[in-house]
C-alpha cells in the first residue's frame, strides 16, 4: 500500500509541467494539473507558535490552500498519510550567495597600487557597485540546491558577495523542477553593503576600515546630491542607490564592532540596515541591543583547539579559548535580550554542518520555538515577505519539511523538503526500519546479522560465532542486498530481499557461492535498541564568565570611581607648585578635590603613599594602540576618515599602557599621506566601550604628514602624487585653496555638494580643528608653517619633528608645539640628523615639547623616555616630567582637564613605587577619573585567574577531542601592531 | 641611464658618509691614569666604594681602596666607574640607515653560509657605532643577519681607524637561526596574521642536521675540493668557535641544543630564550648560557604577564644560568640603551650589581673575551668609563670619561656636534 502511494507521488510530480499558461506547447497536448495534495495526520507547525496535531495541509499549484485540524479535502486530492510525522515551514537564509559566483582574488602581484577608478559612467570608486544585480549573474546550481534542501532550506536570498556597495539580491526558491520562472520569487529583494573591498578590483581606496566607512558616508551624500539633479553627467551607481533605496537594506558586518559601525552609518542617513552579525555579539550585548537592528546571525561556532601538546597550546589566547566555549550561547543571549534575529548558513563550511551547530545552540539554551522563528518568520519579516513565506498559511508558498519528529532533535530524520509544492526526497519516509538482530541459517551454519545505525541509512555486520565476516550491505527503497564471505578468499554468499513492514523477518533470495539459488529467511531475534548515550551529555554545558573586554586581563565588572585619599606622597604636580613632599591628595567624584597636608579622609578610601610618588597620568600625544586600522593610504588626502570609527577597546596594549602609567592617548592616523585622518583622543578605560573611552567634547585633531612616508620613498610605489617634498607643498596649497572655496560657497547659502573631506579642512581654516603633523627635516617643517600662515591659521603640533631643533626659533615664533621621540634615529634616510637633544633644544627656545611613543612598547615606558631628556641636554627633572604630562595635555588642548595634579582637574593619577623617572620604578596604581584601571595587586590576581581559566578550558577542550569531535590546530590570532608607516 | 643610476648611488653614498668624518680614534695610552674616589662597579657582582683604579699601558694595574695613585689623576669622587658594556649579536657597522639599501651589508644571500664573515665589512667609522660610546657601550659582537646560518661574527671595540684595529676576537662564533615550529601567517597570500603550526619544521631541522653532519664528515678527511661552508664550521667542532643558536620556545631550544651536541659542537650559546625559564634545568645540565632577549620589548602572548620581558633575565639568573642581555632583533641605534635594559630588571627585584653583570662580566664570559674584558680586574684591559651617576638609570648615565684599552676616547658624536652647533646658533643670537 505504502509503496503504491510512493509510486503515485513520483508519477504525480513528473506530470506537472511548470510552463506558463500563455506559452505555446509543442511537446504534446496542453494538460494542466489542478489536483490538490492533502498531507494528513501530521503534527503541523503552521508557524513557530501555532502547532496542530493530526492536522492536514492542503496544497494546490504550489501554494497552501488550507491547513488545520478540520480541512475539507476535495475529491480530486492526492492524499498522503503522515501519521506520526511532522511538518514544518522550510527554512529561509537571507544571506546567501547561491547561484551567484563570487569573483576570485587574483594572486598577489606586487604591482604598484592603482589609485584611480577603471570604470566609466559609474561612481568614482570601483568598490561601489550598487548597479550590480544578483539576478543578472544568477545561475541555478542544482548540486548546491540539493545540499541546502537537505539542511532544511527552501528559500534563499542571494547576492553577489563582493565589494562595499554590492547591488541587489534575489529571492530564490530552491525548486529543483521548475525553471527560474518559478524559482525567482523576487529579483530585487534587497540592497547589500559591506566594509570589504571587491576582491576583483584593484583600486587602492579605501585601504582601511575607516576609509570604507567614510566612502559609504560620502556615497550617500553624493547620491542625495545626484538625486536633486545637481550632476550633469550620468552616474549609474548613484542612480542605482537612489532607485533601490526603498528596498530592504542589508549590511554585512561580520563582527560585533562592525555591527555597531554599520548601524551608526545607517543612523546618519535614516537607514535601518538588517545586519549580518559575527557570532560574537554576546560580548557586547547591551550596545548591540541599542542598535535596534534586526540581525542575521551565523552559527559559526569554532571547533575546539587541539591543545594536547602543551607547548603548542600556549599559542591559543584565552580570548580564543573563551570564544570556543561561549559562542554557542550567542543565539540564546540574543533571545534573552529581545533582539530580533534570523539565522544564516553564512560562514559555515557546509550546509551539512548546520544541524550540528543548531543543535549545539539549542543545548546552549536557544529555545526551539525561537530557533524556528529565526529560520522562518523572522527572515520572512526582515525581507518584508511575511505574507508569502515563513509559515504555512493559506496563500503562502507550499514550502515545508516532513520529518520523523521534532526537527531540532538529534535523532530526527528530515524526509522530504517540499518547495513550491514540489516534493524533494531527502530520505525515503516509507523506508521500513529493519534494524535489529537476525539469525540466518544456511545448511549447518548460523550467521548472525546485526543491523544498526540510522533507520534511514542502516549498517550491517555479519558474524559467524565470534568472527566478523567481510560483508557488503545496502538498503534502498526497501530493497536489501547483503553479500558476505564466510571464508577468506572464497566466493561470497549473496542475498537480496524486498522488505515489507508487515513481516518481522527478512525473506528473499540467496545465491550460494556455487551459483545455486534458493530462498532464505533471516529470523529476527532481537529488536533494535538505541545505545545509551554515554556520559552526562544532557547536562547543560559549562560556560565561563564573560569579562570586559572579553580577553585575558578583562574585568568581570568595569572599575568604578571611588573617593580616595593618598597620604604622605611625594606629589609631582606638573604645575608651578613643582614637587610637594609628604603631601595628601584627595580624590572625590572623579576629580582632584584637595591637595595639602593632613587632609581628612571623610568617606574616602585611604591609600598610604609614604615613600611613593604620585603624578598625573601620562599622556601620549602619538599612539597607534587601540586602533583597528591606522592608515587610509588610498588617497593623498584622507581628511574624511575618522579614527574614532575604528577604536578597539579590546587591545591588550591598553592594559599594558596602564601598567606603565599612561592614561590618555591620541590615537593618530598614520603617515601614509600628506593629509591623514581625524584623531581619536582616548582615556584608557580598560573594560569600557570605545565610545566611553573617547573624550567627551573631544578637541578636534587631524594628522598631517611630510617626508619619506608621504612620498612613498621606501616601498615600490611610483604612481601617487606627491613623490617629492616639492609636491607635498602643492598638495597642501591645493587642498586648502579648495577648502576655502568650499567654505565660502557653503557660507554663502548656495547649494553645495556635502564633502566630508572639505568639511574637515574647512574646520582647520576656521580654527576649529588642529593639525598634528608628522615631520622630520627642517625644510618641510618650515614649509608647512608658511602654508599655514598663507591661510591664516597655525599648525598646532609637529609630531616626531626630529629636526625641530634646527628651526626651534621659527617654531616658537609660529607658536607650534613639538612632540618628539627621545632618542630614535638611523632607521631611515630622513632621520640622519635626528638627535636626542632635540627636546631640550626646542624647549630652550620656548617651544612646548612633549615626548611621544608611536610605539606600543615604548608607550608603556614614557616615564623613562622623559628621563632621557635629563641625560641628553640636561633638562631639569621638573621640566622633563612635564614632557609626558602637562605639555602633551597642552598640545592636545586638554590642559584644563588633565596633565597635572591640580584641584578641580580629572583624577587621572599614577602612584609610583619610587621616583617616576627612574628605570627602577613601577606604576602601582593607575587611576582615571577616580577609578582604578590598573593595580599591581589586582594584576597578580588576574594572572592567577588567567592561569586557572586557561587550565579549565584546556581541560574542556581535551575532553572534546577525546569524544572524537573535530578540533582545529592551535593558532594565535594576532592583531597587527601599528606604527606610523604601517600600511 | 646606467650612468645616471651610478651617479645617484655615488651621490647618495657621498651624502650619507660625507658628514661621517667621525671622532678621531684616541692614541695609545702613554701615561698611567689613576681614577680616585669613585664607586667602582666591578661587573662580577662586586662593588668597591671610594675606589682608586690605576691603569697603565692599556691594562688595569691596581684597584682598591688602599691603592697608590700613579700618573695623571682623575678625581671622580661621588661618581661611578663601570667596565665598558658589551653588545652581543648586533649588526653595528654593517648597516647605517635601515631603509637605505646601499648602506646595508648585514644580510648576504644564501641560507647556510657560515663562511660569510662580518669583520671585513665592519665600518669602524659608522655614526651609529659612535653613538654607543656616550652611553658606555664600548664593545660589540658584529653579527651577520638573516638566513638559517647567517655567517660568522667577530668582536670589536668601538674606537678604531679600521676593522683590523677594531678586532678583539676575530671570527668568534657562528650564528644559527633555529627553525620555528610555529610560523606567522602569510597575510599577503590571504592567510590570517598570527601564528600557526609550521608544517615544514621537521624538514627544516633535518636540513640543519644534515648540514652539520656533512661538515663533521668533511673535517675528518683532507678534502680534494674545498667546500667553504663546511670548512667554516670546523671551529665549532674543535672548540675554537661558539655556536650561537637563536631560539625562543621549549621545543625549539631542546631540539637545537640536542642537535648541536649530537653533531659535536663544543660550545653552545642560546640567544633569545623567551621560554628558557621553563627548561632552565635542561640548559644547566647542558652547560648552555643564555643571551636573553632584551627587556624593552612586549610580551609575545596576550595572556603573558605584562612585565614578562622585564623579568625574563631575572628568572634565568634565579635558575642559576649564566645570562647576558642582547637586543639582536632591535634596530642598531637602540643598542645604546643596553644599560637601561639591565636597569629594567632591577625594578623586578634583581640586585643592581647582578644586573650590571648581564651587560658586562657575564657577556664577556659568554663571548669568551673575559680574559681581557667585562670586569674591572687587575690585569684586564682598561676598557671602562666614569659616569656622573648610576649608569643603569637614564638620569644617571652621564659619561665623563671613557677608555678603551686605556685610550682616552672621545665622547663626542655626530649628534653632540649638531646639538652644540644649534645651541650655539641660538645662544649667539
Amino acid at each position: 500500500m505504502r509503496l503504491k502511494l510512493l509510486l503515485l507521488a513520483i508519477l504525480w510530480c513528473g506530470t506537472i509541467a511548470y510552463a506558463q499558461d500563455y506559452f505555446p506547447d509543442n511537446d504534446g497536448v496542453k494538460a494542466k494539473n489542478n489536483n490538490f495534495t492533502a498531507l494528513t495526520n501530521a503534527r503541523i507547525h503552521i508557524s513557530p507558535t501555532q502547532i496542530v496535531d493530526n492536522g492536514t495541509l492542503l496544497i494546490q499549484n504550489g501554494k497552501v490552500v488550507q491547513v488545520g485540524k478540520s480541512v475539507n479535502i476535495p475529491a480530486n486530492a492526492v492524499r498522503i498519510n503522515l501519521s506520526g510525522k511532522s511538518i514544518y515551514p522550510s527554512f529561509i537564509d537571507i544571506f546567501s550567495d547561491f547561484g551567484v559566483e563570487k569573483p576570485k582574488r587574483p594572486p598577489y602581484s606586487g604591482r604598484s597600487a592603482q589609485y584611480n577608478s577603471t570604470r566609466e559612467g559609474f561612481y568614482w570608486n570601483d568598490h561601489i557597485m550598487p548597479e550590480n544585480n544578483a539576478i543578472s549573474k544568477f545561475k541555478y546550481d542544482d548540486k548546491k540546491a540539493k545540499e541546502l534542501r537537505a539542511a532544511g532550506f527552501g528559500v534563499v536570498n542571494t547576492h553577489l558577495q563582493d565589494g562595499i556597495a554590492r547591488g541587489t539580491g534575489a529571492l530564490i526558491a530552491l525548486n529543483a523542477e521548475g525553471g527560474d520562472a518559478n524559482r525567482v520569487m523576487d529579483d530585487q529583494s534587497a540592497q547589500y553593503f559591506s566594509f570589504n573591498k571587491s576582491v576583483a578590483k584593484r583600486q587602492s581606496y579605501p585601504s582601511s576600515l575607516m576609509g570604507a566607512m567614510a566612502l559609504l558616508r560620502q556615497m550617500y551624500h553624493d547620491a542625495s546630491w545626484y538625486s536633486k539633479g545637481n550632476v550633469a553627467t550620468k552616474d549609474r551607481s548613484l542612480e542605482a542607490i537612489n532607485k533601490n533605496s526603498g528596498l530592504v537594506q542589508i549590511f554585512s558586518a561580520k563582527d560585533k564592532g562592525n555591527v555597531l559601525r554599520a548601524d551608526r552609518i545607517g543612523d546618519a542617513f535614516g537607514i535601518q540596515y538588517a545586519i549580518l552579525a559575527g557570532g560574537d555579539e554576546y560580548e557586547d550585548i547591551a550596545a548591540i541591543k541599542n542598535t535596534n537592528a534586526p540581525l542575521i546571525v551565523p552559527l559559526n561556532f569554532p571547533e575546539a583547539y587541539d591543545v594536547s601538546v602543551p607547548y603548542q597550546a600556549e599559542y591559543v589566547a584565552l580570548k580564543d579559548m573563551r570564544h570556543w566555549n561561549q559562542a554557542p550561547a550567542n543565539p540564546k543571549v540574543l533571545v534573552d535580550n529581545g533582539i530580533n534575529f534570523a539565522l544564516t548558513l553564512h560562514d559555515l563550511k557546509s550546509p551539512a554542518n548546520f544541524k550540528t551547530q543548531l543543535t549545539k545552540a539549542i543545548k546552549h539554551g536557544l529555545s526551539k520555538e525561537k530557533a524556528l522563528e529565526a529560520l522562518t518568520t523572522t527572515p520572512a519579516q526582515i525581507l518584508g515577505k511575511s505574507n508569502s513565506i515563513g509559515a504555512l498559511k493559506a496563500g503562502y508558498h507550499a514550502n515545508f519539511l516532513i520529518t520523523s519528529g521534532d526537527i531540532f532533535e538529534e535523532g530526527t530524520t528530515l524526509y522530504e523538503n517540499w518547495v513550491q509544492g514540489k516534493k524533494n526526497i531527502i530520505y525515503n519516509k516509507d523506508l521500513v526500519d529493519i534494524r535489529g538482530e537476525y539469525d540466518l541459517t544456511i545448511a549447518t551454519n548460523t550467521f548472525k546479522i546485526s543491523i544498526s545505525g540510522d533507520a534511514h541509512k542502516p549498517k550491517a555486520t555479519v558474524k559467524r560465532e565470534a568472527d566478523t565476516l567481510s560483508s557488503k550491505f545496502s538498503f534502498n527503497d526497501n530493497w536489501l542486498t547483503l553479500s558476505f564471505t564466510p571464508d577468506k578468499g572464497k566466493i561470497a554468499y549473496r542475498t537480496t530481499a524486498i522488505v515489507d513492514e508487515a513481516h518481522k523477518n527478512l525473506t528473499g533470495k540467496l545465491v550460494l557461492p556455487d551459483g545455486r539459488e534458493s530462498e532464505f529467511t533471516a529470523i529476527k531475534t532481537k529488536e533494535y535498541t538505541q545505545e545509551e548515550k554515554k556520559e552526562n551529555e544532557e547536562t547543560s554545558p559549562e560556560i565561563v564568565a564573560v569579562t570586559y573586554p572579553n580577553v585575558g586581563y578583562g574585568y568581570k565588572t568595569a572599575p568604578q570611581a571611588e573617593n580616595l585619599l593618598f597620604k604622605n606622597a611625594t606629589v609631582w604636580t606638573s604645575e608651578e607648585a613643582g614637587i610637594l613632599n609628604e603631601t595628601d591628595v584627595l580624590v572625590k567624584d572623579g576629580k582632584i578635590s584637595r591637595i595639602g597636608k593632613n587632609l581628612r579622609a571623610g568617606n574616602a578610601t585611604v591609600i598610604d603613599a609614604t615613600g611613593k610618588h604620585l603624578t598625573a597620568g601620562i599622556i601620549d600625544e602619538h599612539s597607534h594602540i587601540a586602533g583597528l586600522s591606522i592608515n587610509e593610504s588610498g588617497h593623498n588626502s584622507s581628511a574624511e576618515v575618522k579614527m574614532t570609527d575604528v577604536v578597539d577597546p579590546e587591545d591588550i596594549d591598553i592594559y599594558r599602557n596602564l601598567g606603565g602609567g599612561v592614561t590618555t592617548i591620541q590615537l593618530l592616523h598614520g603617515s601614509a599621506n600628506p593629509i591623514g585622518g581625524r584623531s581619536a583622543i582616548l582615556k584608557l578605560k580598560w573594560g569600557k566601550s570605545a565610545d566611553e573611552m573617547i573624550y567627551d567634547n573631544m578637541p578636534k585633531y587631524i594628522k598631517f604628514a611630510l617626508g619619506e612616508n608621504v612620498k612613498q620613498s621606501n616601498w615600490q610605489s611610483f604612481a601617487r602624487f606627491p613623490q617629492t617634498r616639492m609636491g607635498v607643498e602643492q598638495v597642501f596649497m591645493n587642498y586648502f585653496q579648495r577648502a576655502r572655496e568650499y567654505d565660502k560657497k557653503k557660507k554663502s547659502g548656495a547649494a553645495y555638494r556635502y564633502d566630508e573631506e572639505m568639511e574637515t579642512l574647512a574646520e582647520i581654516l576656521n580654527g576649529e580643528r588642529f593639525i598634528s603633523c608628522h615631520s622630520y627635516v627642517q625644510s618641510e617643517i618650515n614649509m608647512l608653517m608658511k602654508v599655514a600662515e598663507k591661510f591664516n591659521f597655525r599648525v598646532n603640533t609637529f609630531t616626531h619633528i626630529l629636526e625641530g631643533y634646527k628651526v626651534a626659533d621659527k617654531m616658537a615664533e609660529h607658536g607650534v608645539g613639538g612632540s618628539t621621540f627621545s632618542d630614535w634615529w638611523a632607521y631611515k634616510f630622513e632621520v640622519n640628523d635626528a638627535i636626542p637633544y632635540n627636546a631640550a633644544i626646542m624647549q630652550s627656545q620656548g617651544v612646548t615639547v612633549a615626548i611621544n611613543s608611536d610605539d606600543a612598547e615604548m608607550s608603556r615606558r614614557l616615564n623613562q623616555e622623559a628621563a632621557k631628556t635629563i641625560k641628553y641636554g640636561g633638562m631639569t627633572e621638573l621640566e622633563a616630567w612635564k614632557m609626558v604630562t602637562i605639555n602633551p595635555a597642552k598640545l592636545l588642548h586638554l590642559d584644563h582637564r588633565v596633565g597635572s595634579i591640580k584641584e578641580g582637574k580629572d583624577a587621572d593619577l599614577v602612584l609610583w613605587s619610587g621616583h617616576p623617572m627612574s628605570v627602577y620604578s613601577k606604576a602601582e596604581k593607575t587611576i582615571i577619573e577616580g577609578a582604578t584601571y590598573f593595580d599591581l595587586e589586582k594584576d597578580k590576581q588576574q594572572r592567577a585567574a588567567i592561569k586557572k581559566e586557561r587550565n579549565q578550558l584546556i581541560g574542556m577542550m581535551l575532553k572534546e577531542k577525546e569524544k572524537g569531535n573535530k578540533t582545529q590546530s592551535p593558532k594565535q590570532n594576532k592583531k597587527q601592531r601599528f606604527e606610523c608607516d604601517t600600511l | 641611464m646606467k650612468n645616471f643610476n651610478t651617479l645617484i648611488i655615488i651621490f647618495t653614498l657621498g651624502y650619507i658618509f660625507n658628514g661621517a668624518a667621525q671622532q678621531t680614534p684616541a692614541p695609545e695610552q702613554k701615561e698611567a691614569i689613576s681614577i680616585i674616589g669613585a664607586t667602582a662597579h666591578i661587573g662580577d657582582g662586586g662593588i668597591i666604594e671610594n675606589c682608586t683604579l690605576v691603569f697603565e699601558g692599556g691594562k688595569i694595574t691596581a684597584l682598591g681602596t688602599d691603592v697608590a695613585t700613579k700618573g695623571r689623576t682623575i678625581n671622580a669622587s661621588g661618581k661611578h666607574i663601570y667596565p665598558g658594556f658589551i653588545a652581543p649579536g648586533k649588526s653595528l657597522g654593517l648597516i647605517e640607515v635601515n631603509s637605505v639599501r646601499a648602506s646595508n651589508d648585514q644580510d648576504e644571500i644564501g641560507s647556510l653560509i657560515p663562511h660569510v664573515r662580518s669583520l671585513i665589512a665592519y665600518n669602524a667609522e659608522s655614526k651609529v657605532v659612535e653613538s654607543m660610546r656616550p652611553n658606555g657601550v664600548l664593545i660589540g659582537q658584529v653579527t651577520p643577519k638573516g638566513g638559517r646560518i647567517s655567517g660568522t661574527s667577530s668582536i670589536v671595540q668601538f674606537d678604531a681607524w679600521n676593522w683590523e684595529d677594531a678586532a678583539i676576537k676575530e671570527d668568534d662564533g657562528i650564528h644559527l637561526n633555529w627553525p620555528t615550529s610555529f610560523r606567522s601567517g602569510r597575510w599577503r597570500e590571504g592567510e590570517p596574521r598570527g601564528y600557526q603550526p609550521n608544517k615544514e619544521y621537521q624538514k627544516q631541522v633535518a636540513e640543519v642536521e644534515r648540514f652539520m653532519a656533512n661538515a663533521v664528515a668533511y673535517g675528518k678527511a683532507t678534502a680534494r675540493e674545498a667546500h667553504p661552508p663546511f670548512a667554516a664550521m670546523q671551529g665549532l667542532f674543535e672548540g675554537s668557535q661558539k655556536l650561537f643558536i637563536y631560539a625562543q620556545r621549549e621545543r625549539e631550544i631542546i631540539d637545537a641544543v640536542n642537535s648541536a651536541k649530537k653533531a659535536g659542537v663544543k660550545q653552545i650559546v642560546l640567544v633569545g630564550g623567551y621560554h628558557a625559564p621553563r627548561i632552565a634545568d635542561f640548559l644547566k645540565k647542558n652547560d648552555v648560557p643564555v643571551l636573553v632577549h632584551f627587556t624593552h620589548s612586549l610580551p609575545n602572548f596576550d595572556d603573558d604577564d605584562y612585565d614578562y620581558s622585564y623579568k625574563l633575565p631575572k628568572l634565568l639568573v634565579d635558575a642559576g644560568l649564566l645570562v647576558g642581555i642582547q637586543n639582536s632583533s632591535a634596530s642598531n641605534f637602540q643598542t645604546r640603551n643596553l644599560p637601561f635594559y639591565a636597569g629594567q630588571v632591577v625594578g623586578q627585584g634583581l640586585d643592581k650589581e647582578v644586573a650590571l653583570q648581564l651587560i658586562s662580566g657575564n657577556t664577556a664570559e659568554i663571548l669568551g673575551i673575559d680574559d681581557l674584558y667585562g670586569t674591572l680586574t687587575v690585569g684586564k684591559s682598561a676598557t671602562l668609563f666614569i659616569s656622573e651617576g648610576d649608569a643603569l638609570d637614564m638620569r644617571g648615565n652621564i659619561l665623563l670619561h671613557a677608555f678603551i684599552d686605556g685610550r682616552d676616547i672621545s665622547l663626542e658624536t655626530h649628534q653632540t656636534k649638531l646639538w652644540k652647533r644649534y645651541m650655539g646658533k641660538f645662544e649667539g643670537k
